[in-house]
């Protein structure tokens, strides 16, 4: 039997969530519980269909699994959409707070279905993707563990659709980036360590000598990840059966746990590994050797030991003890120059391909996100100053660097790899239009400028207002001046955030059409247009 | 693995490992990048010593510098607190119209009471003062409870029908939906309406027998010619300023089952120096007597 493990084990998980929803002793569990019996419950059905009775064929290890990678990529750009949506929505609420439809869709629900979405969801389904991806191919070793890598990409859809719908029905950890509750980070638990056993199987029966630098990144990345989701997550269940559980820790512990949390998130979730993306896709894309190998190693080095550090630089001035926000601050400063070590090493491998930007659209997304990043990890570092922090905490400048890194960084340097993958997983010669690509590109560059500026002026603005002080000593503005005050920028933000969602668009048609097999009758990129009545050109 | 060989566009040799195709180069790292990663090594163990850093059993360093983020909160409220000293001494002895006779304390006051509105009485009165539906616009020259120094003074520092103070102002206008008809309550709404001009195209009958359960029930508090009473709290009726809404069916919704509006006592939560410069603050907005 082909599937016969899976369809028991998915049946026995429909059935736990089916007694769950029997026994619920609150109203969200049990209607949560029901979501998860539809889901497993179709899943098993499907499987059921799909079983082969005929004996298994041996597996032909000399060939890369791609399935849950070609799957990976089309989750990307679905959940990618999703994400950048509920942001737009979520923005608009901000600006009109009229959109907040109560309950399911206001502001308090939506806001982590925004951010779950496009950092767990959409960064972690490429994470995923591309890690499998990267480390067959530089391993030269198919993934281990079979059809583990396929539970890992069903697990994880699984708990993303779990942590969506429990936040609508208003489930809720309370805790930044870690909202979903004990049962569904269970959940996560298992299929992370399965994740760490299918890549760790994989390099070990590697063919090559050396690890590649991607893997570094991609191994400390999921093992930092289980760390971090297990320790800030600890909490005891109301009961077993209801959606409510309360922290092991309590009062500054919490908040200094969740904040080493919340900002090694940003690190090994949004920064380490999306650097082995980039030590991956750009070498590959330009051709052209990584630039420094002892630059990789040294700065892969002192990131990881330095960024687990830095979390109390989100608490500066607060009930933290002054030791703990000394120590995030001068760690974040001294984050800055191994953080800068990745931006180095991935444009300097650009040297002596530069022309490239001009005709590689692919390219022209690597180069910029890695410009972000480089601008992002400068602010970082300046932001955790605590001086610059008594201003810009609790501000919209937040916003304006979060994004400047998110949309920027992760969002352009996915948008690259999704572009170079999607030919080459399906076959196609090349993606459906490469000018398209390019359209993409510019509309995510102006909405991200759009969002980047009105948020840093709103941010800065706001942070000065709030500790204007007359010529005697008193308050100028009352919090609700502030507020009114932001509405245009808050406007400005809507409309940046609704041009980066139409390149998610395009890049979603892009990838249809390329994988249907279509190719889209253009002018290549680089080769000026004929122009009637015009001579061509001659190349410089 | 592949030989260690010279890249044709850099001149730089590779390490000789190859990966799908992805080689390295041997290049140093940046002279640059290590002399300010050294720099900002330096600066933290500089701002380490200087500042609270490691902790130790009990308690951690405390830093050269002797620096503590509440010792300088402490400092810098203190510091404003002795800045204002002689102002706040002032109005403490004072009553709110010496304050007022005061060119330099009523400067103060009504900057310390713009600040202490923007706190404590934006959420009601709006950031302008001007008031939403059931709380009272402040800059015009109605007033519930008199417009005058004093009578501002302890209508913020007492509140209004809030139990907690036994000094608070009171005064319940009675639900007339079980005393009068609902046509009797229709037609003192339209009579009502009618003393600001807002009783549209009402008949002679309806107005002359509104005025009548008007002089029966209303007049006692409100006054004969509907002008209102300060000391019972009872509005004018006759002008365009209306808490409630002003079309007769809001009018007569509010006889029906009257609401009461409760504002909080203030002095016990702010203090009586805060309470005067919010009276002064409020008395200078425009409509003060």
């Amino acid at each position: 039997m082909k599937y016969g493990t899976e369809i028991v084990f998915s049946a026995i998980l429909t059935l736990i969530a089916l007694l769950g929803a029997a026994f619920a002793v609150d109203d969200a569990f049990r209607y949560h519980m029901l979501i998860a019996v539809v889901l497993l419950g179709g899943f098993t059905i499907a499987l059921m269909r799909k079983e082969d009775f005929a004996p298994a064929g041996p597996v032909d290890d000399t060939r890369y699994m791609d399935g849950p990678i070609r799957y990976g990529v089309i989750a990307t750009v679905f959940w990618g959409v999703v994400g950048f949506l509920a942001g737009v929505l979520v923005a608009a609420q901000l600006a009109f707070p009229d959109l907040n439809l109560e309950p399911w869709l206001n502001f308090g629900r939506l806001r982590p279905l925004h951010t779950s979405g496009v950092v767990f969801a959409f960064g972690g389904n490429i994470l995923i993707a591309s890690s499998f991806y990267v480390v067959q191919r530089t391993c030269r070793a198919r993934l281990f563990g079979g059809n583990l890598a396929w539970f890992v990409f069903w697990g994880y859809q699984l708990f993303i659709v779990m942590a969506a719908t429990g936040y609508l029905l208003g489930i809720t950890q309370s805790r930044e980036y870690a909202e979903p509750e004990w049962y569904v980070d269970l959940w996560l638990t298992i299929v992370w360590v399965v994740y760490l056993f299918v890549f760790m199987g994989t390099v070990l029966r590697r063919k090559e000598p050396h690890i590649y630098v991607a893997n570094w990144f991609y191994m400390s990345f999921i093992i930092t990840i289980a760390m971090l989701h297990v320790l800030n997550n600890l909490a005891v269940p109301v009961s077993f059966v209801g959606s409510k559980s309360y922290s092991a820790f309590s009062g500054v512990q919490d908040a200094v746990t969740q904040w080493w949390y919340g900002h090694n998130a940003v690190a090994f979730f949004l920064t380490i590994p999306f650097l082995a993306m980039m030590y991956y896709f750009v070498p590959k894309q330009v051709n052209r050797p990584i630039y420094s190998y002892r630059l990789s190693i040294v700065h892969f080095w002192s990131i990881i030991f330095l960024y687990i550090w830095a979390g109390p630089h989100h608490l500066h001035y607060t009930a933290v003890p002054d030791w703990a926000q000394t120590l995030g601050m001068v760690f974040s400063i001294m984050l800055w120059m191994p953080s800068w070590g990745g931006m180095i090493n991935g444009l300097m491998t650009l040297s002596g391909r530069w022309d490239l930007i001009r005709t590689d659209p692919i390219v022209r997304l690597m180069v910029a996100a890695i410009a972000f990043y480089g601008m992002a990890t400068f602010e970082g570092p300046m932001l955790s100053i605590k001086s610059v922090n008594a201003l810009s905490h609790y501000t919209d400048w937040t916003i304006a660097h979060v994004h400047a890194g998110a949309l920027g960084w992760n969002g352009m340097i996915t948008f690259a790899a999704v572009y170079f993958l999607v030919p080459k997983l399906w076959g196609r010669e090349r993606l459906y239009s490469v000018r398209m690509v390019n359209w993409h590109f510019w509309l995510a560059t102006l909405g991200i400028v759009l969002y980047a500026s009105s948020m840093w002026v709103s941010g800065i603005m706001q942070g000065l207002m709030w500790r204007e002080y007359d010529s005697q000593g008193f308050l100028v503005y009352s919090f609700v001046e502030t507020v009114a005050a932001m509405h245009p920028y808050y406007v400005m933000r809507v409309t940046g955030g609704l041009f980066y969602l139409t390149g998610g668009f395009l890049m979603a048609w892009n990838v249809y059409q390329t994988i249907r097999g279509r190719v889209r009758d253009e002018t290549p990129m680089g080769v000026p247009a004929p122009v009637a009545g015009a001579a061509v050109q001659p190349a410089a | 693995m592949s030989e260690k060989q010279i890249d044709e566009i850099s001149g730089v040799s590779t390490t000789g490992h190859e990966w799908d195709g992805i080689k390295e180069l041997d290049n140093p790292m940046p002279r640059w990048w290590l002399i300010v990663y050294y720099a900002t090594v330096v600066w933290a163990a500089a701002y380490v010593i200087a500042y609270p850093a490691w902790p130790l059993i009990s308690k951690a360093t405390t830093g050269l510098l002797g620096y503590s983020s509440r010792g300088e909160v402490r400092q810098e409220l203190d510091a404003a607190q002795a800045a204002k000293a002689d102002y706040v001494a002032g109005i403490r002895d004072k009553t709110v119209a010496q304050i007022l006779a005061d060119e330099k304390l009523r400067t103060f006051a009504t900057a310390a009471g713009a600040a202490a509105f923007k706190v404590n009485c934006v959420q009601c009165h709006g950031s302008g003062a001007q008031g939403s539906p059931g709380y009272p616009n402040l800059n015009d020259d109605e007033w519930l409870w008199g417009g005058k120094p004093e009578d501002i003074h302890k209508t913020i520092a007492h509140g209004v029908r809030f139990a907690e103070d036994a000094d608070t102002r009171v005064s319940e206008m009675p639900a007339f939906g079980g005393m009068l008809e609902p046509k009797q309550i229709t037609d003192v709404a339209t009579y009502v309406a009618s003393l600001s001009g807002r009783a549209g195209d009402a008949t002679p009958a309806v107005l002359s027998a509104g005025k009548e359960i008007f002089a029966q029930n209303c007049a006692a508090c409100h006054g004969a010619d509907g002008k209102g009473n300060r000391e019972l709290g009872a509005p004018n009726l006759t002008d365009a300023i209306w808490f409630y809404g002003s079309s007769p069916e809001a009018i007569a919704q509010q006889i029906r089952a009257p609401k009461h509006g409760v504002m909080p006592a203030w002095s016990a939560r702010l203090g009586d120096v805060t309470v005067k410069e919010l009276a002064v603050y409020v008395h200078s907005l425009g409509g003060g007597e």
